[in-house]
Order: structure tokens, then sequence, then C-alpha cells
């Protein structure tokens, strides 16, 4: 299951989620590959999304309860001493929907995580923003109206913007939980055209339910699918994607992307 | 796809990572801070939690402690003996705040739901300044709403009665009532509207069986609060329902009300009319709290229908 064993910049084993008494995702393996995209993919409720935020802590939250091992690099963290915040500082998130603060301006939004990290230094700051614009292919819009509101921009300038509000706290590790799912055609074929960008120095889970999505973009791809007792979503099969796609080992991921199904 | 403006500049753009260490150590650095002051925030949370239970505690057992001694069966089914007479109860007093109470919640909740409705469909100059007329109309005090009640129906007719004071804690009610229930009709999701309405389905329809029934968990709550605020209020009812040792169920009659009762046996010098006071205000709070446990307890059977 190990693609390219001692590369991997996150690790995920025997990770279940329980919510209550429901198991959500169970006995979950899986490596983010340094540097590389990896794609989950399966139909809606069958844990992808719950298996990206485990590797964020964002279950604290929610009451979801994690149990087995997530490494992000050498750090476990979900170990005692671990602080969800410095986890946090290490692995960025972007969301469904476009989620920049409304009451901020475009250059406070980007500079929020730094901010509210403790960094101070104005000269830091800027550099760091007008960085993360330009690795969110934004700054040549952006950069002569930084301090107009965030909420102005089109949907799919938010998102990249969103983008740009995680990169700047120079996270490691990138989640994309469907980033692209509120965004129109020509939107998102800017935010994959990142991605392949970003992928140079972060490493990226992306969650899709776009197959082409996933053989665009993604060096790896993990498909998960509802257990035998229909409630619990499980790790079908993970490997490079063009074997998931080309073929696939396991029968239920060949009639998965091949449209047959889902 | 790659049209200039989105064109990445590397050099420009740096690796990322170059300020990581940067960002890593002043995290770690205001780690220790953020969470002295994240502690700190969480005393100061528990600590206004206590101060705003502690007056209510506090009343609830005094209350208690003060009132239980008048209950029996007789203090709640007897009407009041003549002063200096020992015996005697509030029942005059309970059938009166229940009237009372029951004529304003017939008064107030009707044309607070559709005033409410009126704020949520309408968006115009008429609906802004209905709303800021129901906020002004919260603000007033609730004896120059007893003094309005007097000069409008007692002094042209020189007849007290119930039914002036239900009038007064009608007005009373009608701006929170409004308020609340445009809240909870405000609370059933637009497209929910919409796809009544793509239905074919008439605007009047869609109400009733959406909006209303979707808002109706929200509405029950708002209006049962809205109700045990009034079942309390004093001054509305000082001016007007005159008071009255029988019992009367008769609200074009001068009445008698819990609060009423509290108010004149309370300012008495004779302990046992004290008694009857306490007890009356022991009364008037277990009610209050069987409306507030009622109005949780059927609003979440509602929404767990709704689910």
């Amino acid at each position: 299951m190990t693609p390219h064993a001692g590369t991997a910049s996150v690790s995920l084993r025997d990770v279940s989620v329980t919510f209550g008494h429901h198991r959500v995702v169970r006995d979950v393996s899986l490596d983010l590959v340094r540097n590389r995209v990896t794609a989950l993919v399966g139909p809606s409720g069958c844990g992808k999304t719950t298996i990206l935020r485990t590797v964020n802590r964002l279950h604290d939250d929610t009451g979801g309860k994690v149990t087995g091992k997530v490494m992000v690099g050498d750090l476990d963290i979900y170990a005692r001493d671990t602080r969800a915040e410095l986890v946090r500082s290490r692995v960025g998130m972007v969301f469904q929907r476009p989620n920049p603060f409304p009451t901020m301006s475009i250059f406070d939004n980007v500079v929020a995580g730094l901010r509210l990290n403790g960094v101070r230094s104005k000269s830091v700051l800027r550099e760091a923003a007008e960085s993360a614009l330009h690795h969110a292919a934004l700054w040549d819009l952006v950069k002569d109206r930084l301090h107009s509101p965030a909420v102005k921009l089109s949907g799919g300038q938010q998102q990249r913007l969103c983008i740009a509000r995680a990169l700047a706290v120079e996270p490691e590790v990138l989640l994309m939980d469907e980033p692209c799912s509120s965004l129109d055609p020509i939107a998102t074929a800017k935010i994959e055209e990142l991605i392949a960008h970003l992928a140079t120095d972060v490493t990226i889970g992306l969650v899709t339910h776009n197959m082409f999505q996933a053989t665009r973009v993604s060096h790896y791809t993990a498909f998960f699918l509802l257990g035998e007792d229909r409630a619990t979503g499980e790790l079908v099969e993970y490997g490079p994607t063009q074997q998931i796609f080309d073929a696939p080992l396991d029968p239920r991921t060949r009639a998965y992307v091949s449209g047959e199904v889902g | 796809m790659s049209s200039t403006v989105y064109a990445i500049d590397p050099d420009a753009a740096g690796a990322i990572g170059a300020r990581r260490d940067l960002v890593r150590e002043s995290a770690r650095r205001s780690l220790v801070r953020r969470r002295l002051l994240g502690r700190a925030a969480i005393v100061l949370c528990v600590v206004a939690v206590a101060v705003s239970l502690a007056p209510l505690v506090a009343l609830v057992t005094y209350t208690t402690s003060r009132g239980i001694h008048a209950l029996s069966w007789t203090f709640l089914t007897h009407i009041p003996t003549p002063p200096g007479i020992p015996g005697g109860g509030v029942s005059n007093a309970i059938v009166g705040t229940v009237i009372i109470v029951g004529v304003a919640v017939a008064m107030a909740v009707p044309v607070g739901i559709m005033a409410a409705l009126f704020l949520v469909e309408r968006t115009g100059r008429i609906a802004s300044a209905l709303r800021f007329a129901a906020d002004v109309l919260t603000g007033v005090p609730s004896i120059a709403v007893g003094a309005f009640a007097v000069a409008v129906f007692v002094d042209p007719f020189d007849h007290y009665s119930g039914l002036v004071g239900s009038f007064a804690l009608a007005t009373l009610m009608l701006p929170i009532v409004i308020r609340a229930n445009e809240a909870a009709m405000r609370s059933v999701p637009r497209d929910l509207w919409e796809a009544g309405l793509a239905l074919g389905v008439r605007r009047s329809r869609v109400v009733r069986s959406v909006v209303l029934r979707g808002a109706l968990p929200g509405l029950v709550t708002g209006n049962l609060l809205a109700v045990s605020r009034a079942v309390g209020e004093t001054a509305p009812l000082l001016f007007t329902i005159f008071g009255s040792g029988f019992l009367v169920a008769n609200p074009t009659q001068p009445m008698q009300a819990l609060p009423l009762t509290i108010f004149t046996d309370g300012t008495s010098a004779q302990p046992s009319s004290q008694l009857i006071a306490w007890g009356s205000a022991f009364v008037l709070l277990v009610l209050v709290l069987v409306l507030s446990v009622v109005a949780r307890v059927v609003s979440a059977r509602l929404n767990r229908q709704a689910r």
C-alpha cells in the first residue's frame, strides 16, 4: 500500500472515525506522498472528506472520535502532547465553498493565519502575502486593490484567495475538499492548473467527485466505497492514478472509474 | 487556458517554504501566550456564567423557601378570606391570571404571526416601518402601556375589567411575538419557498404547508416565551383589572391576578398577607417554569418530527 516508502509526507495507519455510535469510515491506511497530489475519490458518504479532515484534526471540534495513527512528517498528530494548533500550522485546508473572512480585506485574509500565529513584522507579512498571492495566481489581479473587501471577488477568485490564505502559513501539506465543486469549468481549470503548480513545493490531498479531475491533476488515487454493512466507508484501492484508472485490481474500482456505477 | 493573467511567475513567487521556519518559530513562541489567553478567557466565561446564574438561583431558592409554607390545597382552591381571618387562598388570582393571559394570547398571537409573515414576505417601506415600530414598542415601559390602556378603555366607560388588562398585556406581547415569529419564519430556507412555488402551488398554500410548518418549532418556542413574559407582568394590570376578592371567570368584569395579589399583599404590613404574597410568587414562578419547559419539550418534539 506504500508506493514510495520513506517519501510519505502524511501517513495514516488503521484510521477510523466514529461519530456517536456510527462508525463513518474504518481502518484506512494511506500515504500522501511528498510533493505529489493524492486524489481521494468515491461516491458520496463513504468517508473521503472525513478522512481528509483527520489530517488537520478538524474532528476535534465536530465530536468525531479518531482512532489509529496519523503522522505528518515525524509528528504524531494525535499524540497526547501534540497541540492541534501546531498541527494546523503545518497542514493547510481549503474547503468546498470559498470561505474568505467576509469582514476582512484581501490582504488581511491572506495574512490572517500569520497574524494569528503571532507574526507581526509588516515587511514579513507583506512579502508573505505577495508570494502567496503569486502562488495562487491572484497577484496581478489584486495587487492594486489589496485593501478592498475579499467578498467583492468572484467565486473562483475567492477560492484562489482561500488557497493563498492557506499557503501564507507555508504548510507542508495542503488539504483540498472538493475545492471546485461550486465553481464553473473555467474557474475549475485555473484551480487545477494551480494544484499542478503547487505540488512542486507542497503535498496535496484532494477530495473530488470528478473522475476527470482526478486523472488530470493527481499522481496517486485512493478509491473509497461503503463496506458490506452499507454504513461504514472503506479504502478499496490505492495506487498510482494511472494504475487505478487503467488497470485497477479490484472489480469494484473498475466498475466505478469506468462509469458503470456511481 | 494559460492566459497571461494567470501565469505564475516563479521568481516573484519564490518557493513555498522560504519563510517556513520563521512562521513555525513564531507560532511556537506565541502558542504559550495564546494558550494562557485562552485559559484566561475560559475562566472569564465561567465567571460570567456564574454571575448570571447566581441571581436566578438565589431568587428561586429564596422565593421557594418563603413561599412553600403558604402552599396547601386550600391555598390553590379557595378564595381569600377577609383580612385577619386565617385560611383562604388565591384561586381567584390563579383563575384570573390564566383567563387574562389566555385572552391576551388570543389577541396578540394571530396578529403577531400575520405581521411576522408580512415582514418576511415584504421588503418595502411599510415593512421596515412596521419592524421599526415593533422595535420601539419593545422598549416602551410596561407601566406606560398600562396607562395607555386605562386612557383608552377604562376612563371613557368608567369600568375596569380583565379584558382591559388582557389588552394591555397583548400590546406588550405583540412586538416580542412579531420579532420571535419573524426570526422563526426566516429560518425556513428560501429554497423551500421556491421549491413550493415552482410546483405551481399557490402562495398562501406554500405559506401554510411549507413556511408555517417549517417554522413551527420556532413559533411555539417564541410565542410561549412571550406568554411566560406576560404572565409575570404587573404594571399593565395594576390600573386596569381593579382586583376582586371573588372567583370571577367573566373577563368583562374586574378580576384578580397573581401579580396583583403579590403587589397588594406584599406591600401590606400583615404577616399573613405577606405569606400569601410569597405563596403567590411561588405559584407564579412555577407557572412560568412550566411554560418554559413546555415550550422546550414541544419544540424539541416538533424538531424531531421534522427530521
